[in-house]
């Protein structure tokens, strides 16, 4: 009867206690959820400019005999025909009254470097469009982007202003007659990097990213989890097996950018293996990831109950036939899990890559495993440190884009997860 | 996770081991017992003998397991192995198809033959041994696929079908003998982990007579099974030994004397006494079986 009492009196205070820890938990959970709110408000807000366009509407005439070229004209012949003055024409065209040199050099600069290249690419595409007058809409230059989306302040003194009075009063000419327009930025998501902000891509960090990656799947999936089968089900248990995994689980703790060292000083000096391409990089990467996925791996095949592997040894199944009928298929949703974290974190990574050469300046987009590319991280890196006002927007849609691959990731891997777990 | 690894622990095979390591150590508590052995008594030996065992020795690291332990097992007998808890009967029967082979630091010395044949020669392969010695084991352990699967998985991996039909015919016939068809033929592509316990135990046989062995090891196979079910695997115990010579190790003396010809007792690694099942359960030679059997100990 005593019991009762003291138990009572220690109940208080056990309550008590129990209430601090599940508020304790809650306040962390809420802040952390506050800090990822803000982060991604944040990025989203910075980078949702990126994703659209501004576009001039300009009439331009593609006269034959200035431009030397005729319906019947061959790529090359396009491609080598002088399509600048042709947009500097229609710009005159348009304002008039622009007449000194400096003047002038300001006007051409609304357009983007990359219009002649767009109005090249629509006759390449459609040659009968040689002779005739048409309205064709040009990518804006940065300037006049960041104007109409506000980023500049109009109404800020000119002497404080990037775009000075003039240009300021072209661009109003422009909206007010409904020449200048806004669009979807697909070529955001068609082109590589550019020193032109409004010109730069995301599609060669992207085919980067994705080659790397390729590399690093094809070379770590296989080989980490052979490792993880070995050690877990045929490796003796002695000293050099006990040496082997203790250095597995260092080398997962091992600073990046050592990795980087290594493949800058083996793969690219001693073998000879191209600089900045997704093959170094992927190499490297895999470096680093297989640790990750054989640790995971092993703790998987651990957890595959034992009866099973006797289930099928009792019925003459060979120790290969085991593993590989039962086990294996039982720690799939395991193993993959860990290889899809092994793989984010590859994704993610970049100190490593910079040792390699990835952080080069590449425009082109990477047509193979050995081509020159960068990741995705290394673009957001680049663009960062840029000081146009235009790659400001990039960082954060790069950013937004190097989430959604993370997030589309770890999609599959829960559904692979779902798909492959059996209940036992 | 967490929780499969768990099990995972729990029904590792060195639980064996453990049980090993608890023998040694009963050994001087027990000696109060004072263990009145020179020798088996009874029968151990047999006319046509499937199995014959001599001076079987295991050890688990340095602990021995089992003494000395000499045993025949009859062709198309039913012999039920019994005994308290830790006492090497299901170690003893683990060594019939070399199963004690998965645990590194299990040691086998003596000889067992298997139609005359050592089982443990170097010549020996294990995998065509558990093809010719199948187990059931206390735990059912389908495995995670449709109940079609967990029969047809022996004949494939053993390549005896030649086609689609041999191995329906094969997988049909092996769940009418374990009793199960009539109430899974029409869900064979069900999971066979969604069965009842009973009816998982019963599957687990059907997948080991359709590799069609010649003896059949069951380790406690109804331990963990309701009566009902008990009595079902039972029944078809007495089935089977129309086909196949039959090892049981089981906990139930009652079940041992249903279900078997012979019994064999052991204790603390020993084989005490053997004989048909009748006598001793009616009439045991041995003091210590006799103790068992009565319930003043186990």
């Amino acid at each position: 009867m005593n019991n009762t009492n003291a138990i009572k009196r220690s109940l208080k205070k056990r309550h008590l206690k129990e209430r601090i820890f599940k508020s304790t938990g809650f306040f962390s959970i809420a802040v952390a959820i506050l800090f990822l709110a803000v982060l991604l408000t944040d990025i989203v807000n910075k980078a949702w400019p990126a994703f659209w366009q501004t576009k001039i509407e300009l009439t331009v005439q593609l006269d034959a005999e200035k431009l030397d070229l005729d319906a019947y004209s061959s790529k090359p012949a396009i491609m080598a025909a002088d399509f600048r003055w042709v947009i500097r024409e229609a710009l005159m065209n348009r304002f008039p009254d622009v007449k000194s040199r400096q003047d002038k050099r300001t006007l051409y600069a609304l357009t983007s470097m990359g219009a002649e290249f767009q109005l090249r690419d629509m006759v390449i595409d459609n040659p009968n469009l040689i002779g005739q007058t048409i309205k064709v809409q040009f990518m804006a230059d940065d300037d006049v982007d960041a104007i109409v989306k506000g980023s500049i302040d109009r109404t800020l003194p000119e002497s404080d202003r990037r775009v000075k009075n003039k240009k300021l009063a072209w661009i109003e000419s422009l909206e007010s007659n409904g020449q200048i327009t806004t669009g979807f930025n697909g070529s955001f998501f068609a082109s590589g990097d550019s020193r032109e902000p409004e010109m730069a891509g995301i599609k060669g960090a992207i085919i980067g990213s994705l080659y790397t990656l390729l590399v690093t799947l094809s070379l770590s999936f296989p080989v980490a989890v052979a490792a993880a089968i070995y050690l877990e089900e045929f490796a003796p248990k002695n000293k050099l097996i006990d040496f082997i995994e203790i250095n597995i689980n260092n080398l997962a703790a091992v600073p990046s950018i050592v990795f980087g060292l290594l493949g800058l000083a083996v793969f690219i000096n001693f073998f000879n293996l191209p600089r900045s391409a997704p093959v170094v990089g992927g190499i490297v990467l895999s470096l680093m990831t297989l640790p990750t996925i054989i640790i995971a791996s092993r703790s998987a095949i651990k957890a595959v109950p034992p009866s099973l592997r006797e289930a099928a040894l009792g019925l003459g199944a060979s120790k290969m036939q085991s593993v590989f009928h039962h086990v294996l298929p039982a720690a799939l949703p395991g193993i993959l899990t860990g290889t899809i974290i092994g793989m984010a974190q590859a994704l993610g990574e970049t100190a490593p890559l910079l040792m390699i050469g990835m952080v080069a300046f590449i425009a082109d987009i990477p047509q193979s495993v050995v081509d020159p590319s960068t990741v995705l991280p290394i673009q957001v890196f680049l663009w960062a440190d840029s000081p146009e006002r235009g790659f400001l927007e990039k960082t954060s849609a790069a950013i937004m884009v190097l989430l959604c691959f993370l997030i589309a990731m770890n999609a599959i891997a829960i559904y692979l997860r779902k798909k492959f777990e059996k209940k036992w | 996770m967490v929780k499969n690894m768990n099990k995972a622990l729990l029904s590792k095979p060195s639980g064996l081991v453990e049980q090993a390591l608890k023998v040694n150590k009963q050994t001087t508590t027990e000696d109060a017992l004072n263990i009145d052995y020179t020798a088996t008594v009874g029968q151990p030996n047999c006319q046509n003998a499937k199995f014959s065992t001599q001076n079987v020795n295991v050890y688990y690291a340095n602990n021995q397991a089992i003494h000395d332990v000499s045993l025949d097992i009859g062709a198309h007998e039913v012999i039920a192995l019994i005994g308290p808890s830790g006492c090497g009967k299901s170690t003893y029967l683990r060594c019939l198809n070399r199963m004690n082979d998965t645990i590194d630091i299990c040691r086998v010395e003596g000889q067992i033959l298997l139609d005359q044949e050592n089982i443990y020669h170097q010549k020996q392969d294990p995998v065509l041994l558990r093809a010719r010695v199948g187990m059931v084991f206390q735990k059912p352990n389908p495995f995670p696929k449709s109940i079609y699967d967990n029969v047809a998985y022996g004949p494939r991996i053993h390549g005896l079908t030649s086609n689609k039909a041999e191995l329906d015919e094969l997988v049909e016939a092996s769940l009418i003998k374990a009793g199960l068809f009539q109430e899974v033929k029409d869900r064979l592509q069900a999971p066979g982990t969604g069965l009842s316990g009973g009816q998982q135990q019963r599957l687990c046989i059907a997948r080991t007579i359709a590799v069609q062995p010649e003896v059949i090891l069951m380790d406690e196979p109804a331990s963990a099974l309701d009566p009902i079910a008990t009595a079902k695997i039972e029944e078809l115990i007495n089935e089977l030994k129309e086909n196949f010579t039959i090892v049981i190790v089981t906990h139930s003396m009652q079940q041992a004397a249903r279900v078997s010809q012979r019994t064999a007792y052991f204790h603390m690694g020993r084989l005490i006494e053997v004989g048909d099942t009748n006598q001793i359960f009616t009439n045991p030679a041995h003091e210590l079986t006799e103790k068992y059997i009565t319930g003043r100990f186990g």
